[in-house]
């Protein structure tokens, strides 16, 4: 019964191809490490391609008062001070390296008059620290990293989804997955995983996320019993498309703003003067999604709902050549001409700055042997991230993760693999297909998306978080209803069977968070709690699973030294 | 509503034919929304290739009214609605399931190809004239339309001898890279084929990033192998240095 799978073995399983897997995997591999990458979709796609912004690195090549002590503070006030300290410290240090070190891997970034990497500025960072190429920075860092770690020897598992992860006692043991392609189930065996899987946005309707982001990665650290942390913190973008309704969310990234856009209300007015007038635009993203939202909700909105972004008044050459995508997309999908008129943009789902807790130093999460980076673990970016912190996030702690996961696999013996937890797997993997009843996973799906966009959005409140917990728990009852007709072979409705348990897994941690923490912080806005509360300052919400469900605890925020203090007070 | 017929393959390697889904065509929705709409409501099982739904990661090729396209990209009012639109997989790749092809020979040629090799000494400082040079062919999304379109693979299946468009890109990424040291000529000649590139540039026609495959990469590449290899002058320098 349980011999129709195959197995493989590495020392070190990552989950996950995006910047941070990858990263981990070329360090793991210069470990001396046998390394196995396993990824949802084709190599190369993985949400990081979407990034445009750039990677923030206190390199001081345009602004030389810049250092990391400078990148450090704007993370941590970014962050509203519930960033892991540590974390963003090591950062904060070690970016600039690692923009190095990306660049001797051939990557191509755009150049200042003396030929250093050019820097752009962005929201909430004091200097400009971006280094960019274009508008496709991320592109330009997975193909790199990609093209490197396949020539280095990793060896990848494309269109694989990992739907369990095998425990021998406390400890990490292996995986258990199926190919995508054709519905056949394999078994890793490792001594250690990394988890970098990315985000949850496809639980929300309108997102900038892609198809693979539904918190697989967080869900499969829940139920091995590790902890997830500061979940109630999920960034919604300033700046997505709203019109025509397919493209609803699609990211308009920061970098207009940074290279000089500006953002009007129905009547022309540039309406940032009212909610932040010394960064206007430019200020962190929290506070202009909610500036918009705002101007939306009291009749100020475009006509699909939306605000105005418009950076028609630089060169039309100029706006080509720095956000070519940009103009491409407005021009292909919405029928608008950046360099002629405005854009209209609205609030869209677009990063976890909570996920698994991890160590600063070594990315393990609480369970021996399992570590996690990038978007999937939480800590650097406290209660809201800096644009350009996440891809610099991904090289920094991608390397440590694929640092300690390797020295992990070093010290340890192999684990044994449990049979039932296999039987149990391909069981629950299957039951779509012998479940009767005409529960759809598409409809199931359509009605989370609408739960969290509706209730557990931007502006939350007591009465709506309650509610959309009820609305969670019938979800879960009708998701394991959920049936598939036809095979196993590349079969999109059973892929969504499993997915939906990961969202919703993830959607009620981020609720229960969301209710408990009675403060406005960062991206958390409470409309019953509109200040932040000196008490939630020093706690973090922990979700864990244990023999009743799921459980809310809470963890103090770890006191920073003396010498970052004086960082943090100095202007 | 206006309603529109898709005509979409499902089947797989062994068998398949079109069948024909109405569906319900919204403001500037994009074929990709439509094949979405028959998966939620009339389909299932439909296998369809996506992920980013912005035109940036390269998945969801497919071939629509017989021109390979992203299928995100494709608006559904730029393709006349009187009749089905036709939504068939990418031709060249043997098929997996309905718009669902096996593009693993793509990756298999990838490892043909020596990463990028910095010229020792190298000097980090690169001016943005030599960046925005090369900038064109590091666009590629790695669509792969351009390889299934291309002659050379799509009618006559030379995938051992010919690595295709889309590999010259990017090797023309690495020997324009104003750092690199290698030098992949006898490679592209060799191994890669590129001889067999006619300059027929149905690549330049389908390209979603625009990328002028066959001015700016191949024929600049070609004149690198011949500059190397079939130059009198540089055969009569080489029986005198004796390489």
């Amino acid at each position: 019964m349980t011999a129709n799978y195959e197995t493989r073995e590495h020392d070190v399983l990552i989950i996950g191809a995006g910047g941070a897997g990858l990263r981990a995997s070329l360090e793991a591999l210069a470990q001396g490490a046998s390394v196995g990458v396993v990824c949802k979709s084709l190599l190369g796609k993985a949400h990081t391609v979407m990034a445009e912004g750039g990677i923030a690195a206190a390199m001081a090549n345009v602004e030389a008062a810049d250092s990391w002590k400078m990148h450090f503070r704007d993370t941590m006030r970014g962050g509203k001070m519930l960033n892991n300290w540590r974390m963003a410290q090591l950062h904060a240090q070690e970016s600039p390296d690692r923009v190095r070190e990306l660049e001797q891997w051939g990557a191509l970034f755009d150049r200042t008059e003396s030929g250093e990497i050019l820097q752009r500025a962005f929201g909430g960072h004091t200097f400009k620290r971006l280094c960019h190429v274009g508008d496709r920075t991320g592109l330009e860092m997975i193909r790199t990293l990609q093209d490197r770690g396949v020539q280095q020897g990793i060896d990848v598992y494309m269109e694989c989804t990992v739907t369990r992860l095998l425990m021998d006692g406390g400890r990490i043991a292996g995986a258990f997955a199926y190919w995508r392609e054709t519905g056949r189930f394999i078994v890793f065996k490792a001594k250690s995983v990394v988890i970098a899987t990315g985000g949850i946005g496809k639980a929300w309707r309108i997102t900038s996320n892609s198809w693979e982001y539904t918190g697989d990665g967080m869900a499969l650290a829940y139920e091995a019993g590790a902890e997830l942390m500061d979940m109630e913190f999920v960034q919604f973008h300033p700046t997505g498309m709203v019109w025509p309704p397919g493209v609803q969310g699609i990211l308009v990234t920061e970098a207009v703003r940074g290279e000089g856009g500006i953002l009007r209300n129905k009547v022309g007015e540039r309406f940032m003067e009212k909610y932040d007038p010394k960064r206007m635009e430019l200020s962190t993203r929290d506070v202009v999604a909610r500036s918009i939202y705002t101007e939306v909700k009291e009749g100020r909105g475009t006509e699909h709902g939306g605000a105005y972004l418009d950076i028609s008044h630089k060169p039309a050459e100029y706006v080509k050549k720095k956000l070519p995508s940009m103009y491409h997309q407005f021009k292909e999908l919405a029928d608008v001409d950046i360099t002629k008129g405005p854009m209209e943009v609205g609030p869209t789902c677009h990063y976890m700055m909570g996920g698994i807790r991890v160590d600063a130093e070594t990315a393990q999460s609480t369970v021996p042997g399992l570590f996690a980076a990038g978007e999937a673990a939480a800590g650097l970016h406290g209660s809201n991230r800096l644009g350009g912190n996440s891809l610099s996030d991904l090289l920094v702690f991608g390397r440590r993760a694929g640092l300690a996961a390797a020295e992990h696999a070093k010290r340890t013996s192999a684990a044994s693999i449990d049979d039932a937890q296999i039987e149990q797997a391909e069981k629950e993997l299957l039951a779509p297909f012998s479940n009767s009843g005409t529960e759809s996973p598409y409809a199931v799906h359509r009605d989370l998306q609408e739960v969290m966009q509706n209730l557990v959005g931007i502006y939350r409140t007591d009465e709506d978080l309650k509610k959309a917990l009820v609305e969670l728990e019938k979800l879960k009852e009708r998701a394991v209803k959920a049936s598939v007709e036809g095979s196993r072979l590349f079969n999109p409705g059973w892929h969504l069977s499993y997915d939906l348990k990961a969202m919703l897994i993830v959607s009620e941690a981020v609720t229960r968070s969301a209710l408990a923490r009675t403060e406005s912080r960062g991206a958390h806005s409470r409309i019953d709690y509109a200040n932040v509360h000196p008490v939630w300052e020093k706690k973090h919400n922990i979700i864990v699973r244990e023999t009743g469900g799921m459980k809310r605890r809470e963890s103090p925020v770890e006191e920073m030294p003396e010498e970052l203090k004086q960082i943090l007070a100095a202007e | 509503m206006a309603e529109a017929t898709l005509r979409v393959f499902r089947g797989d390697a062994d068998r398949g034919q079109t069948v024909d889904y109405r569906v319900p065509v919204a403001p500037g929705m994009v074929v990709l929304d439509a094949l979405h709409y028959i998966q939620g409501h009339l389909a299932p099982d439909l296998a369809v290739r996506w992920n980013c739904k912005a035109g940036k990661c390269g998945s969801c090729s497919a071939e629509v009214n017989g021109r390979p396209r992203l299928t995100c990209k494709t608006r559904m009012d730029d393709l006349p609605q009187d009749q089905p639109i036709t939504v068939l997989p990418m031709k060249s790749f043997p098929k997996i399931k309905d718009l669902v092809t096996d593009v693993a020979w793509n990756y298999r040629v990838n490892r043909k190809i020596p990463a990028f090799t910095p010229r020792p000494g190298a000097d980090w400082k690169i001016s943005q004239l030599d960046v925005d040079r090369v900038q064109e062919f590091r666009k590629c999304i790695e669509c792969f339309l351009c390889q299934d379109v291309c002659h050379v693979l799509r009618e006559h299946g030379k995938k051992e001898q010919f690595a295709g468009p889309r590999f010259f890109v990017r090797v023309a990424g690495l020997e324009m890279h104003p750092l690199d040291g290698a030098n992949r000529a006898g490679l592209l000649k060799d191994q890669l084929g590129l001889g067999y590139c006619n300059i027929t540039k149905c690549c330049t026609e389908v390209c979603p990033e625009e990328i002028r495959i066959t001015d700016n990469a191949i024929i600049p590449l070609k004149e690198r192998v011949v500059d190397e290899f079939y130059d009198p002058l540089t055969m009569l320098f080489r029986m005198f240095r004796g390489r």
